[in-house]
């Protein structure tokens, strides 16, 4: 007696029942689709937070310790970018001001708050999208580059500088130019930014210390082993600043959008829901078949079939509208990911992880579910059939 | 040894002031081949005999060897086990209504290692239903075949495994004069040909006349052997 009996069994039962079957499958594939939108928006909304320390260009980063999102960032001395210069294999240390300013909407004049971050555009550590036309412009006194992706309430910026041209708009306290945009993108800490040289950005926030900075971008020469540079780089500096890889940058970023904020919670709460949905209903089919054949079962029990066979009908049962209701969801999700994504600009793809982790969740929801509907095989006593 | 042999077997449902005794100090033998007919009024515990017989129930008290195998305080596995070596047929069908006549016969000798593949499984049971005259049947499903017809196939299931025991309950009560009396010589005439012991709890009258012995019970005891 081989394995694959009872599965087969299992599944000439579940075709013998056409629209139970698809109604099964339908339920199973409504808690992928559930599942699979749930994690793409989670991890696009996560993708989008991180927008910033994925735009910085460099091996190696220092941060503050202390310092739990880069719209937060803790400040440290200037002076540790230069002392990484101590390590030969340093190329460059670009040092990055970052903060908060309010900016006037103008048109409107209403305020907001928006992200400023100055670093010398030359040295080639941040590469956003648009950047590297407005170089020369970025130079001149008091410019600064928007990020179109901002929210609208910062008013219609791009359509203003291609119907007048520069413009001049209020940070803070002072009046500066906006020369053209960059893509960057909003993210839960800051609904805007705006890029400007390192000069431009001492000229706007005067509050800050020129000695104190918020992140230095680290470029090593050709061939240096990043590890070992941020092993050496570790020991040589204080403990006021912490050195990681761009990996860690982005990781970090991502970790206090996944831990301090409810964001995670929210999007494991909505995938949970589909899931224990799917469970119910893939239940309800498997209990369903068990009862409606309970004398059936108890006769192949009467025959000499064990307990054993007639339990891996069931989770063969279960094992099938899983695989069955996963293939159509896994393409509906792909499908839907392309229409979200058009609709809302989210970073929406099917990636394979993903893709396997969901197949796993499905398996494990219908495996629960076959261990509930098998309680039900108790009922199937042979010594009642006579 | 004889295939069936029972001696001083008490059963009883319930407990304490509950306990409502059945089966009373029974003593029954079925030898080899013979075909044993068990009548009675209700109540008088044919039915409890025949599940403690098929190893369906544990048994309570005394002896009860079935095709060798002691069954008093035998565990469930063995009980199973056994349950292989005996054929089956109900008052009801029971027939998987999903799978065709040959599939379902083909069932019963998955328990059986001599049947590695599927295609020898079907075409022993093929062979089977063209035994009981069911061979133009062999690819129809249950829901599509008469009362009588499915009974032949519940027979042909319950005899395609070389069964050492046949243990049937009211075989003709859901069928017809005629197609009753159909399957109960068919079943004899089976067991003839292999020498199958044959213990058939009846109601029917009709059917007396196939029996090497008609033992009629009452009240938990066997009553008249003849």
């Amino acid at each position: 007696m081989t394995a694959l009996l009872p599965f087969r069994l299992a599944w000439r039962q579940l075709r013998a029942e056409r629209a139970r079957l698809l109604s099964a499958i339908a339920g199973v594939m409504f808690a992928c689709v559930l599942v699979f939108m749930q994690l793409g928006f989670r991890s696009a909304l996560f993708d989008s937070a991180t927008a910033l320390p994925q735009a910085m260009r460099g091996e190696l980063f220092l941060i503050h310790p202390l310092t739990t999102a880069l719209f937060r960032p803790e400040s440290f001395p200037r002076v540790r970018a230069y002392q990484t210069l101590a390590i030969p294999e340093v190329a460059v240390a670009v040092p990055i001001y970052m903060t908060q300013s309010i900016w006037r909407n103008p048109v409107n004049g209403s305020h907001r708050a928006i992200q400023l971050i100055g670093f010398d555009t030359e040295a080639g550590a941040v590469s956003f999208p648009g950047l590297a036309a407005l170089i020369p412009a970025l130079k001149r006194p008091d410019t600064i580059a928007f990020d179109w992706k901002s929210r609208p309430e910062f008013g219609p910026v791009p359509a203003l500088l291609a119907a007048k041209g520069p413009i001049v708009v209020q940070i803070g306290n002072r009046e500066v130019e906006i020369v053209g945009t960059v893509a960057l993108g909003a993210s839960f800490g800051a609904d805007g930014n705006a890029v400007m040289s390192e000069t431009n950005f001492r000229r706007i926030a005067k509050d800050r210390r020129v000695s104190n900075i918020d992140l230095v971008a680290l470029r090593l020469r050709e061939g240096a082993d990043p590890i070992a540079v941020q092993r050496a780089l570790t020991a040589l500096l204080p403990a006021d600043v912490r050195v990681v890889t761009h990996d860690e940058l982005v990781a970090w970023e991502r970790n206090y959008w996944e831990t301090a904020t409810p964001i995670g919670f929210i999007f494991a709460f909505g995938s949970a829901m589909g899931l224990i949905v799917g469970m119910v209903i893939v239940y309800q089919i498997l209990f369903a078949d068990v009862a409606s054949h309970i004398a059936e079962y108890a006769t192949l029990k009467a025959m000499g079939f064990g307990a054993a066979y007639l339990r891996l009908v069931v989770m063969g049962a279960a094992a099938i509208l899983a695989g069955l209701g996963f293939v159509p969801g896994v393409l509906a999700s792909a499908g839907l990911y392309n229409v979200v994504a058009k609709a809302t600009l989210l970073p929406l793809r099917m990636e394979a992880d993903r893709g396997v982790l969901v197949l796993a969740l499905i398996f494990g929801m219908c495996a629960v579910a076959g261990l509930l509907a098998m309680r039900k095989l108790r009922d199937a006593d042979p010594a009642d059939m006579f | 040894m004889h295939p069936v042999e029972l001696a001083g077997v008490n059963y009883a449902y319930g407990e304490g002031s509950l306990r409502r005794p059945v089966l009373r100090d029974l003593d029954l033998t079925v030898a080899a081949g013979e075909i044993v007919l068990l009548t009675g009024p209700s109540g008088s515990g044919k039915t409890t005999l025949l599940t403690l017989v098929g190893a369906l129930r544990a048994m309570q008290q005394g002896q009860c060897s079935v095709l060798g195998q002691e069954l008093m305080g035998a565990p469930e596995s063995v009980r199973v086990g056994l349950r292989r070596r005996i054929g089956f047929i109900f008052q009801n069908h029971n027939l998987l209504g999903f799978l065709t006549a040959a599939q379902n016969v083909a069932m019963s000798l998955e328990l059986h290692p001599a049947f590695g593949n599927e295609a020898e499984r079907l075409r022993a049971a093929e062979r089977m239903l063209d035994r009981v005259g069911m061979a133009d049947f062999a690819h129809t499903v249950p829901a599509k075949l008469s009362g009588g017809q499915r009974q032949r196939v519940a027979v042909a299931r319950a005899l395609v495994a070389s069964p050492g025991l046949i243990l049937a309950d009211e075989p003709t009560a859901a069928l017809d004069r005629q197609s009753g009396r159909d399957v109960v010589e068919l079943m004899r005439d089976l067991a003839r040909t292999s020498g199958v012991p044959i213990l058939l709890v009846t109601h029917d009258p009709r059917i007396l006349d196939v029996a090497d012995r008609v033992v009629n019970m009452e009240d938990g005891r066997v009553v008249v052997g003849s």
